[in-house]
């Protein structure tokens, strides 16, 4: 046995390959968790799958990976479909939610079980354990169970059992799900730094916006087992191709309001719903203006979220936690370039915002 | 204050402690003390013989038949019967067709009483008509007396012992087996393991915990099953199927020698002893606890 993986610091970026999956599809007995998936995730680049639970996001990523199979589509790698390949055979590497470490063996065996199974020799596997584990900053604790280490270490040794494996594309579902706030921070950088300096094709399932947000290059958001929108982190908050996206993306997401309720904006035939990101709605400047009742107000330091009432609908105002407590009635303006119309189906019509932020 | 509180614990305590004590402790402790002691008969009172009984021992020849034959059995109804349970466990964790009855089926002589069990495998081992010699008959063999043969009656029993354990211990071993979490199969196949790698580096050190419980009690069970034996040979023929515990129950109470059968029950529970504290010491340091 000899290790196949190929060298990713002996390859240019060129020669990479992309992930492509076509017409992808999962059935299970009872429901069909992915419709169609068309998506390439390219080479060196970190492609984020985002989606609540349940999208079919996790699932996508198992059919990459080749723990399930799909019931018809085409996974490729490049130019070869690997989809009828046994998950050894991908080339790939994966970091699980739970961490899935070996809890009787030590991190040093853990991170080398790889390697030690596919037959490498040892001079090479101890060389390849050193480096891995001074850049995971682990090697002050290679004798140690995984039970012995906080859940930040556990996390690091998933990764370096990722990353001593040097193949070209690594899978990470949720991998930080498990961590507190403050480290969850830590690690989204520390991931994102890995990925660049190795120059991984990374795919990362989360249902955490802010994840996506600050580590993708490209988004890749599902509902429901199909993408709504494959877009950049900016590209998806400025210009939201769906009313899925729109209001998943966001905190608080942006307000879709019926047309019905801003009676006065010149909004196309077609369009059923507006959207209006909460900092772009103003209480002066130029721009539509809009009457509005106040509902309740919250209080967070840097901001306040203002919630009121327009013609029935609701919509919440983002400001300044300095701004003085609003009055009980609000004349407000609404700028063109924050309009976002939206036709029945909930998919986006040309709007005004097309254009900004511009480019 | 402090006083009342310890009276309160004793009075708690005392029931448990009574039934314990009087059942357990005391007799226990009896036993070494007759064993050092002779039978009392008739009006003859027991008188102190010192290591009489122990020496009795060694020159006793169905002592020591007895002691090969435990060894035999339990040499063979240990190991067989832990390999059994989880290669049955191994074989209904997975995904198979009839799973819920597999189980059951694989189960169901623990439920039964080991006297009933006896009983069914004397039917098995019927010279004549039963099972086996119906599959001998079919193959062409001649007829066979498997537990009234001197060369096959230790064997017969024993064959019993792990018919009637393996389920019981196969249970342990699913549960075991549950607790591994997919995802490390799942991270193994990624890496490229194969199922046998799978299985010797990460399922067997897992279990480890399992079949060091599943060895200690098919050792204390290899001493302490012999209520097939009074169904099916009475240790016979010619002391061939004699165990240990078979032989104390005769001495005890079919000879009413209480002195003898005393000595017997420390020599039984003083190996028990060693073997089971051995297998800890040997296998702890094996044993990966979460």
């Amino acid at each position: 046995m000899t290790d196949s993986t190929i060298d990713p610091l002996s390859l240019g970026a060129a020669a990479r390959p992309d992930l492509s999956l076509s017409g992808v599809t999962k059935a299970f007995a009872t429901a069909t968790a992915l419709h169609e998936i068309d998506v390439t995730l390219p080479a060196g680049k970190f492609s984020v799958l985002l989606g609540p639970s349940g999208c079919g996001k996790s699932t996508l990523l198992r059919l990459i990976a080749g723990l399930d199979h799909p019931t018809a589509g085409a996974i490729a790698l490049g130019p070869d479909r690997i989809d009828h390949l046994p998950p050894k055979r991908r080339n790939l590497a994966m970091v699980f939610q739970s961490y899935a470490l070996f809890p009787h063996l030590n991190v040093a065996e853990n991170i080398l079980f790889g390697l030690s199974v596919r037959g490498v020799p040892k001079p090479e596997r101890q060389e390849r354990l050193s480096r891995v584990a001074a850049m995971m900053g682990l090697s002050e604790l290679l004798a140690r169970k995984p039970g012995e280490l906080s859940g930040g270490q556990q996390q690091r040794v998933a990764l370096a059992r990722a990353v001593i494996s040097e193949r070209p594309v690594c899978l990470m579902d949720e991998p930080l799900s498990n961590l507190d706030a403050k480290l969850r921070a830590e690690m989204r950088s520390e991931i994102r730094a890995l990925q660049q300096r190795l120059d991984l094709t990374m795919v990362y399932v989360t249902h955490d916006q802010v994840e996506a947000m600050t580590m993708a290059d490209h988004i890749v958001v599902m509902n429901a087992g199909r993408i709504e929108q494959v877009a950049t982190p900016r590209d998806l908050y400025a210009h939201p191709a769906t009313v899925f996206v729109a209001g998943f993306i966001g905190t608080p997401p942006m307000n879709l309001l019926p047309r019905t309720a801003l009676p006065d904006i010149p909004a196309p035939a077609a369009a059923t719903t507006i959207g209006i990101r909460p900092e772009e709605v103003a209480q002066a400047g130029t721009g539509h203006p809009v009457s509005a009742r106040l509902r309740g107000v919250e209080y967070l330091g840097a901001d306040q979220i203002v919630t009121l009432d327009v013609g029935g609908a609701r919509l919440v105002l983002r400001q300044s936690g300095q701004a003085p407590p609003p009055a009980d009635s609000l004349s407000l303006t609404v700028p063109a370039p924050a309009l976002h119309f939206f036709d029945h189906a909930g998919r986006r019509l040309p709007s005004p915002s097309d254009h900004f932020p511009p480019t | 204050m402090v006083r009342k509180d310890w009276l309160t614990a004793l009075a708690f305590l005392a029931p448990a402690l009574v039934l314990l004590f009087a059942f357990t402790h005391y007799p226990a402790i009896q036993t070494v003390i007759d064993s050092f002691w002779s039978t009392a008969r008739g009006r003859r009172p027991a008188v102190f013989v010192g290591l009489a009984n122990y020496e009795r021992m060694l020159a006793d020849p169905i002592f020591l038949r007895a002691m090969i034959n435990n060894a035999i059995y339990g040499a063979i109804t240990i190991p067989v019967s832990v390999a059994l349970a989880l290669a049955m466990a191994l074989f209904v964790q997975g995904r198979i067709l009839g799973r819920g009855f597999l189980r059951m089926a694989f189960f169901t002589p623990t439920v039964l009483p080991l006297i009933a069990v006896a009983n069914i495998w004397l039917f098995f081992y019927l010279p004549g008509f039963g099972l086996f010699e119906q599959l001998r008959g079919l193959a062409g063999l001649s007829p066979r007396n498997w537990i009234g043969n001197p060369d096959t009656a230790l064997y017969a029993v024993t064959a019993v012992t792990v018919w009637a354990q393996a389920g019981f211990f196969m249970i342990f071993y699913l549960a075991a087996l549950q607790t591994i979490p997919p995802s490390l199969r799942e991270a193994a196949a990624i890496e490229g393991c194969s199922r046998w790698t799978f299985f010797r580096r990460v399922t067997w050190p897992l279990i480890m915990p399992t079949t060091l419980f599943i060895s200690v009690n098919a050792t204390i069970n290899a001493f302490r099953t012999v209520d097939h034996i009074f169904v099916m040979t009475q240790g016979g023929p010619n002391n061939a199927s004699m165990l240990l515990l078979y032989y104390i129950y005769e001495q005890g109470f079919r000879f009413w020698d209480t002195s003898y059968a005393s000595a017997l029950t420390v020599v039984m529970v003083a190996i028990l002893a060693i073997v089971g504290i051995g297998q800890f010491f040997l296998l702890d340091r094996k044993v990966h606890y979460r």
